[in-house]
Protein backbone atom coordinates (compact mmCIF):
# COMPACT_ATOMS: atom_id res chain seq x y z
CA UNK A 1 0.00 0.00 0.00
CA UNK A 2 2.75 2.41 0.96
CA UNK A 3 6.31 2.13 -0.22
CA UNK A 4 9.05 4.44 0.91
CA UNK A 5 12.31 4.03 -0.91
CA UNK A 6 15.59 5.61 0.20
CA UNK A 7 13.88 8.74 1.40
CA UNK A 8 16.24 11.59 2.18
CA UNK A 9 15.33 15.04 3.39
CA UNK A 10 17.60 17.81 4.54
CA UNK A 11 16.73 21.07 6.20
CA UNK A 12 19.76 23.21 5.63
CA UNK A 13 22.64 21.39 7.25
CA UNK A 14 20.45 18.99 9.24
CA UNK A 15 19.62 15.64 7.72
CA UNK A 16 16.13 14.88 8.92
CA UNK A 17 15.78 11.61 7.02
CA UNK A 18 18.71 9.65 5.69
CA UNK A 19 17.91 7.05 3.08
CA UNK A 20 14.90 5.64 4.92
CA UNK A 21 13.12 2.69 3.30
CA UNK A 22 10.10 0.79 4.50
CA UNK A 23 6.81 -0.65 3.36
CA UNK A 24 3.36 -0.77 4.83
CA UNK A 25 1.04 -3.49 3.63
CA UNK A 26 -2.69 -3.04 3.27
CA UNK A 27 -4.46 -3.38 6.59
CA UNK A 28 -1.35 -2.97 8.71
CA UNK A 29 -1.12 -0.58 11.60
CA UNK A 30 2.45 0.64 11.61
CA UNK A 31 3.85 2.49 14.56
CA UNK A 32 6.64 4.99 14.02
CA UNK A 33 8.50 5.23 17.25
CA UNK A 34 11.32 7.59 17.98
CA UNK A 35 12.57 10.40 20.15
CA UNK A 36 11.59 13.95 19.34
CA UNK A 37 13.34 15.15 16.25
CA UNK A 38 13.93 11.64 14.94
CA UNK A 39 12.25 12.28 11.61
CA UNK A 40 8.80 10.75 12.17
CA UNK A 41 6.89 13.92 11.30
CA UNK A 42 9.12 14.61 8.32
CA UNK A 43 8.49 11.13 6.96
CA UNK A 44 4.75 11.59 7.36
CA UNK A 45 4.86 14.96 5.68
CA UNK A 46 6.56 13.47 2.67
CA UNK A 47 4.03 10.66 2.46
CA UNK A 48 1.12 13.10 2.69
CA UNK A 49 2.76 15.36 0.08
CA UNK A 50 3.10 18.31 2.37
CA UNK A 51 6.83 18.54 1.68
CA UNK A 52 8.92 17.14 -1.10
CA UNK A 53 11.86 14.85 -0.44
CA UNK A 54 15.34 15.63 -1.66
CA UNK A 55 16.00 12.06 -2.74
CA UNK A 56 14.10 8.82 -2.93
CA UNK A 57 10.60 7.86 -3.99
CA UNK A 58 7.39 7.30 -2.11
CA UNK A 59 4.26 5.66 -3.44
CA UNK A 60 0.86 5.41 -1.81
CA UNK A 61 -1.77 3.11 -3.28
CA UNK A 62 0.32 2.98 -6.40
CA UNK A 63 0.55 6.74 -6.83
CA UNK A 64 3.89 8.53 -6.70
CA UNK A 65 3.99 11.43 -4.26
CA UNK A 66 6.18 13.49 -6.53
CA UNK A 67 4.23 13.20 -9.75
CA UNK A 68 0.71 12.25 -8.70
CA UNK A 69 0.39 14.15 -5.48
CA UNK A 70 -3.29 15.02 -5.80
CA UNK A 71 -4.14 11.35 -6.27
CA UNK A 72 -2.06 10.46 -3.24
CA UNK A 73 -3.80 13.06 -1.12
CA UNK A 74 -7.16 11.84 -2.19
CA UNK A 75 -6.37 8.40 -0.81
CA UNK A 76 -5.07 9.64 2.52
CA UNK A 77 -6.66 10.96 5.68
CA UNK A 78 -4.10 12.95 7.67
CA UNK A 79 -4.07 14.25 11.20
CA UNK A 80 -0.99 16.45 11.69
CA UNK A 81 0.67 17.01 15.03
CA UNK A 82 -1.40 19.11 17.44
CA UNK A 83 -4.43 18.58 15.23
CA UNK A 84 -4.57 22.01 13.62
CA UNK A 85 -8.14 22.92 12.81
CA UNK A 86 -9.74 26.23 11.90
CA UNK A 87 -10.73 27.71 15.20
CA UNK A 88 -13.20 30.21 13.87
CA UNK A 89 -15.47 27.62 12.30
CA UNK A 90 -18.15 25.47 13.85
CA UNK A 91 -17.55 21.73 14.04
CA UNK A 92 -20.15 20.83 11.45
CA UNK A 93 -19.17 23.78 9.26
CA UNK A 94 -15.57 22.64 9.33
CA UNK A 95 -16.34 19.07 8.46
CA UNK A 96 -18.62 20.15 5.64
CA UNK A 97 -15.85 22.36 4.27
CA UNK A 98 -13.29 19.57 4.38
CA UNK A 99 -15.73 17.20 2.74
CA UNK A 100 -16.60 19.59 -0.04
CA UNK A 101 -12.97 20.24 -0.86
CA UNK A 102 -12.56 16.50 -1.10
CA UNK A 103 -15.28 16.42 -3.68
CA UNK A 104 -17.97 14.86 -1.55
CA UNK A 105 -21.41 15.94 -2.60
CA UNK A 106 -24.11 17.11 -0.30
CA UNK A 107 -26.39 14.24 0.68
CA UNK A 108 -23.45 11.86 1.07
CA UNK A 109 -21.43 14.52 2.88
CA UNK A 110 -24.18 15.27 5.36
CA UNK A 111 -24.52 11.59 6.17
CA UNK A 112 -20.79 11.07 6.59
CA UNK A 113 -20.52 14.19 8.75
CA UNK A 114 -23.15 12.83 11.09
CA UNK A 115 -21.44 9.45 11.15
CA UNK A 116 -18.07 10.98 11.99
CA UNK A 117 -19.52 13.15 14.71
CA UNK A 118 -20.99 10.00 16.20
CA UNK A 119 -17.83 7.90 15.80
CA UNK A 120 -15.53 10.51 17.27
CA UNK A 121 -17.80 11.33 20.17
CA UNK A 122 -18.53 14.89 19.07
CA UNK A 123 -22.30 14.73 19.36
CA UNK A 124 -22.53 17.13 22.28
CA UNK A 125 -20.06 19.59 20.72
CA UNK A 126 -21.33 19.52 17.17
CA UNK A 127 -22.76 23.02 17.25
CA UNK A 128 -19.92 24.69 19.04
CA UNK A 129 -17.24 26.85 17.49
CA UNK A 130 -13.99 24.91 17.39
CA UNK A 131 -12.05 27.60 19.18
CA UNK A 132 -14.21 27.04 22.26
CA UNK A 133 -13.45 23.34 22.49
CA UNK A 134 -10.84 21.74 24.69
CA UNK A 135 -7.74 20.22 23.15
CA UNK A 136 -9.15 16.73 23.38
CA UNK A 137 -12.25 17.64 21.44
CA UNK A 138 -10.30 19.57 18.87
CA UNK A 139 -8.20 16.49 18.34
CA UNK A 140 -11.35 14.50 17.77
CA UNK A 141 -12.48 17.04 15.20
CA UNK A 142 -9.15 16.58 13.48
CA UNK A 143 -9.60 12.84 13.57
CA UNK A 144 -13.14 13.16 12.22
CA UNK A 145 -11.85 15.23 9.34
CA UNK A 146 -9.23 12.61 8.53
CA UNK A 147 -11.83 9.84 8.38
CA UNK A 148 -14.59 11.77 6.69
CA UNK A 149 -13.94 10.61 3.16
CA UNK A 150 -13.32 7.01 4.22
CA UNK A 151 -9.71 6.96 3.02
CA UNK A 152 -7.77 3.78 2.42
CA UNK A 153 -4.82 5.15 4.31
CA UNK A 154 -4.74 7.01 7.60
CA UNK A 155 -1.69 8.93 8.76
CA UNK A 156 -1.78 10.11 12.36
CA UNK A 157 0.98 12.19 13.90
CA UNK A 158 0.98 11.78 17.66
CA UNK A 159 -2.80 11.36 17.82
CA UNK A 160 -2.96 11.21 21.59
CA UNK A 161 -0.60 13.99 22.53
CA UNK A 162 -2.05 16.42 25.01
CA UNK A 163 -5.05 14.28 25.85
CA UNK A 164 -6.09 13.22 29.31
CA UNK A 165 -5.91 9.52 30.20
CA UNK A 166 -9.59 8.86 29.51
CA UNK A 167 -9.44 10.50 26.12
CA UNK A 168 -6.27 8.60 25.32
CA UNK A 169 -7.94 5.29 25.95
CA UNK A 170 -10.88 6.25 23.77
CA UNK A 171 -8.74 7.44 20.88
CA UNK A 172 -6.58 4.33 21.05
CA UNK A 173 -9.50 1.98 20.89
CA UNK A 174 -10.89 4.01 18.03
CA UNK A 175 -7.61 3.72 16.17
CA UNK A 176 -7.47 0.01 16.85
CA UNK A 177 -10.97 -0.37 15.48
CA UNK A 178 -10.11 1.69 12.39
CA UNK A 179 -6.95 -0.32 11.95
CA UNK A 180 -8.98 -3.43 11.38
CA UNK A 181 -10.06 -2.17 7.98
CA UNK A 182 -7.61 0.48 6.92
CA UNK A 183 -3.90 0.95 6.53
CA UNK A 184 -2.65 3.16 9.33
CA UNK A 185 0.65 4.80 10.13
CA UNK A 186 0.81 6.42 13.48
CA UNK A 187 3.70 8.10 15.17
CA UNK A 188 4.29 8.40 18.84
CA UNK A 189 6.89 8.44 21.50
CA UNK A 190 4.60 6.80 24.02
CA UNK A 191 5.61 3.16 24.07
CA UNK A 192 2.52 1.55 25.60
CA UNK A 193 0.53 3.10 22.78
CA UNK A 194 2.53 1.19 20.22
CA UNK A 195 2.15 -2.06 22.08
CA UNK A 196 -1.59 -1.70 22.32
CA UNK A 197 -2.45 -0.49 18.84
CA UNK A 198 0.23 -1.46 16.34
CA UNK A 199 0.86 -4.64 14.46
CA UNK A 200 4.33 -3.56 13.46
CA UNK A 201 6.83 -1.03 14.73
CA UNK A 202 9.63 0.99 13.22
CA UNK A 203 12.03 2.65 15.58
CA UNK A 204 13.56 5.74 14.06
CA UNK A 205 16.42 7.72 15.47
CA UNK A 206 18.20 10.67 13.91
CA UNK A 207 16.74 10.06 10.49
CA UNK A 208 17.55 6.36 10.29
CA UNK A 209 15.50 3.24 11.02
CA UNK A 210 17.22 1.40 13.83
CA UNK A 211 14.76 -1.42 14.35
CA UNK A 212 11.77 -2.96 12.66
CA UNK A 213 9.36 -5.74 13.57
CA UNK A 214 6.35 -6.63 15.67
CA UNK A 215 6.48 -5.46 19.26
CA UNK A 216 7.13 -9.04 20.34
CA UNK A 217 9.92 -9.58 17.80
CA UNK A 218 11.68 -6.44 18.87
CA UNK A 219 11.60 -7.44 22.48
CA UNK A 220 13.05 -10.89 21.83
CA UNK A 221 15.61 -9.65 19.29
CA UNK A 222 17.10 -7.37 21.84
CA UNK A 223 16.74 -9.81 24.65
CA UNK A 224 20.42 -10.64 24.64
CA UNK A 225 21.23 -11.88 28.01
CA UNK A 226 18.39 -12.05 30.42
CA UNK A 227 18.51 -11.78 34.12
CA UNK A 228 16.61 -13.89 36.59
CA UNK A 229 16.14 -12.39 40.01
CA UNK A 230 15.97 -14.77 42.96
CA UNK A 231 15.61 -14.16 46.68
CA UNK A 232 16.39 -17.11 48.91
CA UNK A 233 15.71 -17.40 52.61
CA UNK A 234 18.42 -19.18 54.38
CA UNK A 235 22.01 -18.91 55.47
CA UNK A 236 23.85 -16.75 52.92
CA UNK A 237 27.16 -18.41 53.56
CA UNK A 238 25.81 -21.80 52.63
CA UNK A 239 23.71 -20.68 49.69
CA UNK A 240 26.32 -19.08 47.52
CA UNK A 241 28.69 -22.02 47.06
CA UNK A 242 25.79 -24.25 46.10
CA UNK A 243 24.66 -21.82 43.49
CA UNK A 244 28.11 -21.47 42.04
CA UNK A 245 28.65 -25.18 41.89
CA UNK A 246 25.30 -25.85 40.33
CA UNK A 247 26.50 -24.81 36.90
CA UNK A 248 23.21 -23.12 36.18
CA UNK A 249 24.39 -19.60 36.20
CA UNK A 250 27.02 -18.21 33.92
CA UNK A 251 27.06 -15.13 36.06
CA UNK A 252 26.04 -14.52 39.59
CA UNK A 253 25.67 -11.13 41.11
CA UNK A 254 24.78 -10.42 44.69
CA UNK A 255 22.28 -7.62 44.94
CA UNK A 256 21.33 -7.59 48.60
CA UNK A 257 22.23 -9.62 51.65
CA UNK A 258 20.55 -9.80 55.02
CA UNK A 259 21.27 -12.18 57.82
CA UNK A 260 18.44 -14.43 56.82
CA UNK A 261 18.15 -13.98 53.08
CA UNK A 262 20.03 -13.06 49.95
CA UNK A 263 19.03 -11.63 46.58
CA UNK A 264 20.92 -12.47 43.43
CA UNK A 265 20.74 -11.49 39.83
CA UNK A 266 21.62 -14.52 37.80
CA UNK A 267 22.60 -14.31 34.19
CA UNK A 268 20.95 -17.44 33.08
CA UNK A 269 22.16 -19.93 30.61
CA UNK A 270 19.90 -22.67 29.43
CA UNK A 271 16.30 -22.73 28.42
CA UNK A 272 14.35 -22.33 31.60
CA UNK A 273 16.60 -21.35 34.41
CA UNK A 274 13.66 -20.73 36.70
CA UNK A 275 12.67 -24.38 36.69
CA UNK A 276 16.20 -25.49 37.40
CA UNK A 277 16.59 -22.96 40.18
CA UNK A 278 13.35 -24.09 41.70
CA UNK A 279 14.50 -27.69 41.64
CA UNK A 280 17.77 -26.68 43.22
CA UNK A 281 15.94 -24.84 45.98
CA UNK A 282 13.77 -27.84 46.68
CA UNK A 283 16.78 -30.17 46.89
CA UNK A 284 18.47 -27.84 49.37
CA UNK A 285 15.40 -26.99 51.37
CA UNK A 286 15.53 -23.29 50.58
CA UNK A 287 12.53 -21.00 50.63
CA UNK A 288 12.25 -18.89 47.52
CA UNK A 289 10.52 -15.60 48.12
CA UNK A 290 11.27 -14.18 44.68
CA UNK A 291 11.90 -15.80 41.36
CA UNK A 292 11.33 -13.77 38.27
CA UNK A 293 12.82 -13.10 34.89
CA UNK A 294 13.47 -9.59 33.80
CA UNK A 295 11.26 -9.01 30.80
CA UNK A 296 12.97 -6.92 28.19
CA UNK A 297 10.37 -4.31 27.51
CA UNK A 298 9.91 -2.26 24.41
CA UNK A 299 11.01 0.66 26.50
CA UNK A 300 14.38 -0.93 27.06
CA UNK A 301 14.72 -1.80 23.41
CA UNK A 302 13.92 1.77 22.57
CA UNK A 303 16.33 3.26 25.04
CA UNK A 304 19.05 0.85 24.09
CA UNK A 305 18.70 1.58 20.40
CA UNK A 306 18.23 5.28 20.53
CA UNK A 307 20.77 6.27 23.10
CA UNK A 308 23.47 3.92 21.95
CA UNK A 309 22.99 5.10 18.40
CA UNK A 310 23.40 8.67 19.45
CA UNK A 311 26.58 7.83 21.26
CA UNK A 312 27.97 5.98 18.27
CA UNK A 313 26.92 8.59 15.75
CA UNK B 1 -11.52 25.82 -10.19
CA UNK B 2 -14.35 24.43 -8.11
CA UNK B 3 -12.03 24.02 -5.16
CA UNK B 4 -10.86 27.61 -5.54
CA UNK B 5 -14.44 28.78 -5.05
CA UNK B 6 -15.00 26.49 -2.09
CA UNK B 7 -11.89 27.83 -0.43
CA UNK B 8 -12.83 31.38 -1.36
CA UNK B 9 -16.24 30.97 0.24
CA UNK B 10 -14.77 29.63 3.44
CA UNK B 11 -12.11 32.34 3.66
CA UNK B 12 -14.57 35.13 2.90
CA UNK B 13 -16.89 33.93 5.63
CA UNK B 14 -14.03 33.66 8.07
CA UNK B 15 -13.27 37.36 7.66
CA UNK B 16 -16.57 37.96 9.40
CA UNK B 17 -16.12 35.48 12.19
CA UNK B 18 -14.38 38.07 14.29
CA UNK B 19 -15.11 41.72 14.86
CA UNK B 20 -11.98 42.73 12.98
CA UNK B 21 -13.73 42.78 9.64
CA UNK B 22 -16.48 45.02 10.85
CA UNK B 23 -14.05 47.37 12.58
CA UNK B 24 -11.98 47.49 9.44
CA UNK B 25 -14.91 48.37 7.20
CA UNK B 26 -16.18 51.03 9.56
CA UNK B 27 -12.79 52.65 9.95
CA UNK B 28 -12.18 52.57 6.21
CA UNK B 29 -15.53 54.16 5.45
CA UNK B 30 -15.25 56.78 8.16
CA UNK B 31 -11.77 57.76 7.07
CA UNK B 32 -12.76 57.94 3.45
CA UNK B 33 -15.79 60.08 4.09
CA UNK B 34 -14.02 62.30 6.56
CA UNK B 35 -11.03 62.94 4.35
CA UNK B 36 -13.09 63.45 1.23
CA UNK B 37 -15.66 65.81 2.65
CA UNK B 38 -13.52 67.65 5.16
CA UNK B 39 -9.84 67.48 4.34
CA UNK B 40 -10.26 67.77 0.63
CA UNK B 41 -12.70 70.62 1.15
CA UNK B 42 -15.43 69.20 -1.01
CA UNK B 43 -18.04 71.67 0.06
CA UNK B 44 -15.69 74.60 -0.32
CA UNK B 45 -14.81 73.65 -3.86
CA UNK B 46 -18.44 73.02 -4.65
CA UNK B 47 -17.97 70.77 -7.63
CA UNK B 48 -20.04 67.65 -8.14
CA UNK B 49 -17.10 65.47 -8.94
CA UNK B 50 -15.46 62.49 -7.29
CA UNK B 51 -12.07 63.28 -8.70
CA UNK B 52 -10.53 63.96 -5.31
CA UNK B 53 -12.16 60.83 -3.95
CA UNK B 54 -10.43 58.75 -6.59
CA UNK B 55 -7.21 60.54 -5.83
CA UNK B 56 -7.57 59.88 -2.14
CA UNK B 57 -8.62 56.23 -2.00
CA UNK B 58 -5.51 54.79 -3.70
CA UNK B 59 -3.48 56.28 -0.90
CA UNK B 60 -5.80 54.93 1.77
CA UNK B 61 -5.65 51.52 0.16
CA UNK B 62 -1.89 51.49 0.66
CA UNK B 63 -2.68 51.02 4.30
CA UNK B 64 -5.99 49.20 4.24
CA UNK B 65 -5.26 46.51 1.69
CA UNK B 66 -2.23 45.08 3.51
CA UNK B 67 -4.51 44.87 6.53
CA UNK B 68 -6.86 42.64 4.55
CA UNK B 69 -4.17 40.39 3.16
CA UNK B 70 -1.83 40.04 6.10
CA UNK B 71 -3.57 37.16 7.83
CA UNK B 72 -4.33 35.07 4.78
CA UNK B 73 -1.20 32.92 4.68
CA UNK B 74 0.73 34.04 7.74
CA UNK B 75 -1.94 32.92 10.16
CA UNK B 76 -2.35 29.52 8.53
CA UNK B 77 1.34 28.93 8.70
CA UNK B 78 1.54 30.03 12.29
CA UNK B 79 -1.38 27.93 13.49
CA UNK B 80 -0.32 24.92 11.48
CA UNK B 81 -3.57 24.75 9.53
CA UNK B 82 -1.62 25.17 6.31
CA UNK B 83 -0.49 21.60 6.74
CA UNK B 84 -4.05 20.32 6.78
CA UNK B 85 -5.03 22.53 3.87
CA UNK B 86 -2.14 21.65 1.61
CA UNK B 87 -2.53 17.93 2.19
CA UNK B 88 -6.05 18.03 0.81
CA UNK B 89 -6.45 16.93 -2.82
CA UNK B 90 -6.24 20.47 -4.17
CA UNK B 91 -3.77 22.01 -6.54
CA UNK B 92 -1.57 24.73 -5.12
CA UNK B 93 -2.87 27.32 -7.53
CA UNK B 94 -6.45 26.57 -6.48
CA UNK B 95 -5.60 27.59 -2.94
CA UNK B 96 -3.76 30.70 -4.11
CA UNK B 97 -6.64 31.77 -6.33
CA UNK B 98 -9.21 30.91 -3.68
CA UNK B 99 -7.57 33.10 -1.11
CA UNK B 100 -7.16 35.90 -3.60
CA UNK B 101 -10.82 35.73 -4.57
CA UNK B 102 -11.93 35.86 -0.96
CA UNK B 103 -9.85 38.91 -0.11
CA UNK B 104 -10.80 40.60 -3.35
CA UNK B 105 -14.48 40.10 -2.64
CA UNK B 106 -13.98 41.58 0.79
CA UNK B 107 -12.19 44.56 -0.72
CA UNK B 108 -14.98 45.00 -3.25
CA UNK B 109 -17.41 45.03 -0.40
CA UNK B 110 -15.52 47.85 1.23
CA UNK B 111 -15.34 49.81 -1.98
CA UNK B 112 -18.99 49.17 -2.75
CA UNK B 113 -19.93 50.53 0.63
CA UNK B 114 -18.56 53.91 -0.44
CA UNK B 115 -21.29 54.15 -3.08
CA UNK B 116 -23.57 56.15 -0.79
CA UNK B 117 -20.89 58.80 -0.90
CA UNK B 118 -21.07 58.88 -4.68
CA UNK B 119 -24.84 58.95 -4.53
CA UNK B 120 -24.75 61.91 -2.20
CA UNK B 121 -22.45 63.80 -4.52
CA UNK B 122 -24.70 62.86 -7.41
CA UNK B 123 -27.66 64.24 -5.56
CA UNK B 124 -25.91 67.52 -4.96
CA UNK B 125 -25.02 68.23 -8.55
CA UNK B 126 -24.47 66.88 -12.05
CA UNK B 127 -22.15 63.96 -11.50
CA UNK B 128 -20.64 62.25 -14.51
CA UNK B 129 -21.61 58.66 -13.78
CA UNK B 130 -19.58 57.28 -16.68
CA UNK B 131 -16.41 58.75 -15.26
CA UNK B 132 -17.44 57.59 -11.81
CA UNK B 133 -17.96 54.03 -13.01
CA UNK B 134 -14.53 54.01 -14.63
CA UNK B 135 -13.07 55.39 -11.47
CA UNK B 136 -14.56 52.58 -9.41
CA UNK B 137 -13.34 50.02 -11.92
CA UNK B 138 -9.88 51.49 -11.64
CA UNK B 139 -10.07 51.31 -7.85
CA UNK B 140 -11.03 47.65 -8.00
CA UNK B 141 -8.09 46.86 -10.27
CA UNK B 142 -5.71 48.90 -8.19
CA UNK B 143 -6.93 47.29 -5.00
CA UNK B 144 -6.59 43.85 -6.54
CA UNK B 145 -3.02 44.65 -7.47
CA UNK B 146 -2.18 45.72 -3.92
CA UNK B 147 -3.91 42.57 -2.69
CA UNK B 148 -1.85 40.28 -4.87
CA UNK B 149 1.28 41.94 -3.52
CA UNK B 150 0.01 41.66 0.05
CA UNK B 151 -0.91 38.01 -0.36
CA UNK B 152 2.49 37.17 -1.74
CA UNK B 153 4.21 38.88 1.19
CA UNK B 154 1.88 37.12 3.59
CA UNK B 155 2.89 33.76 2.14
CA UNK B 156 6.53 34.40 2.90
CA UNK B 157 6.18 34.83 6.65
CA UNK B 158 4.47 33.52 9.75
CA UNK B 159 4.20 36.93 11.30
CA UNK B 160 1.17 39.01 10.37
CA UNK B 161 2.83 42.28 11.36
CA UNK B 162 5.77 41.57 9.08
CA UNK B 163 3.30 40.70 6.35
CA UNK B 164 1.47 43.96 6.86
CA UNK B 165 4.54 46.17 6.92
CA UNK B 166 6.19 44.39 4.02
CA UNK B 167 3.10 44.73 1.87
CA UNK B 168 2.53 48.36 2.82
CA UNK B 169 6.12 49.27 2.07
CA UNK B 170 6.21 47.48 -1.28
CA UNK B 171 2.91 48.95 -2.40
CA UNK B 172 4.05 52.41 -1.32
CA UNK B 173 7.28 52.12 -3.25
CA UNK B 174 5.43 51.03 -6.36
CA UNK B 175 3.01 53.86 -5.88
CA UNK B 176 5.59 56.55 -5.27
CA UNK B 177 7.80 55.37 -8.09
CA UNK B 178 5.28 56.75 -10.56
CA UNK B 179 4.67 60.03 -8.85
CA UNK B 180 6.06 62.98 -10.78
CA UNK B 181 8.02 64.29 -7.85
CA UNK B 182 10.04 61.10 -7.73
CA UNK B 183 10.24 60.61 -11.48
CA UNK B 184 11.84 63.96 -12.08
CA UNK B 185 14.63 63.20 -9.66
CA UNK B 186 15.54 59.92 -11.34
CA UNK B 187 18.14 59.55 -14.11
CA UNK B 188 16.61 59.99 -17.56
CA UNK B 189 17.05 56.45 -18.77
CA UNK B 190 15.27 55.04 -15.74
CA UNK B 191 12.12 57.07 -16.14
CA UNK B 192 10.25 55.06 -18.81
CA UNK B 193 11.08 51.89 -16.94
CA UNK B 194 9.73 53.21 -13.65
CA UNK B 195 6.72 54.68 -15.34
CA UNK B 196 5.89 51.33 -16.84
CA UNK B 197 6.26 49.46 -13.61
CA UNK B 198 4.85 51.77 -11.05
CA UNK B 199 1.35 51.78 -9.81
CA UNK B 200 1.47 55.53 -9.42
CA UNK B 201 1.70 56.23 -13.10
CA UNK B 202 -1.20 53.98 -14.01
CA UNK B 203 -3.69 55.80 -11.92
CA UNK B 204 -5.24 57.69 -14.83
CA UNK B 205 -7.99 55.14 -15.09
CA UNK B 206 -8.76 55.80 -11.52
CA UNK B 207 -8.33 59.49 -11.15
CA UNK B 208 -9.68 60.86 -14.36
CA UNK B 209 -12.17 58.10 -14.83
CA UNK B 210 -10.72 57.18 -18.16
CA UNK B 211 -10.33 53.53 -19.10
CA UNK B 212 -7.04 53.09 -20.83
CA UNK B 213 -6.31 49.58 -22.05
CA UNK B 214 -2.67 50.00 -21.18
CA UNK B 215 -3.61 50.54 -17.56
CA UNK B 216 -5.86 47.50 -17.51
CA UNK B 217 -3.14 45.36 -19.05
CA UNK B 218 -0.73 46.71 -16.48
CA UNK B 219 -2.99 45.85 -13.55
CA UNK B 220 -3.85 42.39 -14.81
CA UNK B 221 -0.21 41.61 -15.50
CA UNK B 222 0.84 42.76 -12.05
CA UNK B 223 -1.89 40.71 -10.42
CA UNK B 224 -0.89 37.65 -12.41
CA UNK B 225 2.76 38.18 -11.63
CA UNK B 226 2.29 38.47 -7.88
CA UNK B 227 -0.13 35.56 -7.72
CA UNK B 228 2.53 33.53 -9.48
CA UNK B 229 5.10 34.65 -6.90
CA UNK B 230 2.58 33.72 -4.22
CA UNK B 231 2.27 30.19 -5.57
CA UNK B 232 6.03 29.88 -5.87
CA UNK B 233 6.56 31.06 -2.29
CA UNK B 234 4.09 28.47 -1.01
CA UNK B 235 5.72 25.69 -3.01
CA UNK B 236 9.16 26.79 -1.97
CA UNK B 237 8.35 26.43 1.69
CA UNK B 238 7.26 22.89 0.99
CA UNK B 239 10.46 22.12 -0.80
CA UNK B 240 8.85 21.64 -4.16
Amino acid sequence: MIEVNRLTKRFGATVALNGVSFEVARGEVLGLLGPNGAGKTTAMRVITCYIAADEGTTTVAGFDTATQSVDVRRAIGYLPESAPVYQDMGVVEYLRFMGRVRGMDDPHLAQRTDEMIETCGLARMAHRVIGTLSKGYRQRVGLAQSLLHDPQVLILDEPTSGLDPNQIVEIRSLIKHIGEEKTVILSTHILPEVESTCSRVLIINEGVIVASGTPGELASQSAGEQHVYVTIKGDPARIEPVLRDSGLASGLRLIAARPDRVRYAITASGEEPEAALFALAVRNDWVLTELHREEVSLEQVFTRLTTRESINA
Amino acid sequence: MRNAWIIAGKEFRSYFSSTIAYVFLVVFLVFTALLFFELQKFFVIGQATLRDFFGLVPILLLFFVPAISMRMWAEERKLGTLETLMTLPVKDWEVVVGKFLASFLFLLLGIALTLPLAIIVGALGPLDWGTTFCGYLGLALLGATYLSIGLWISSTTENQIVAFIGAAVLCTILFLAGVDLILTSLPRWLVPFMKGLSVGSHLDSVQRGVIDSRDIIYYLSMIGFFLFLNARAVEDRMGK
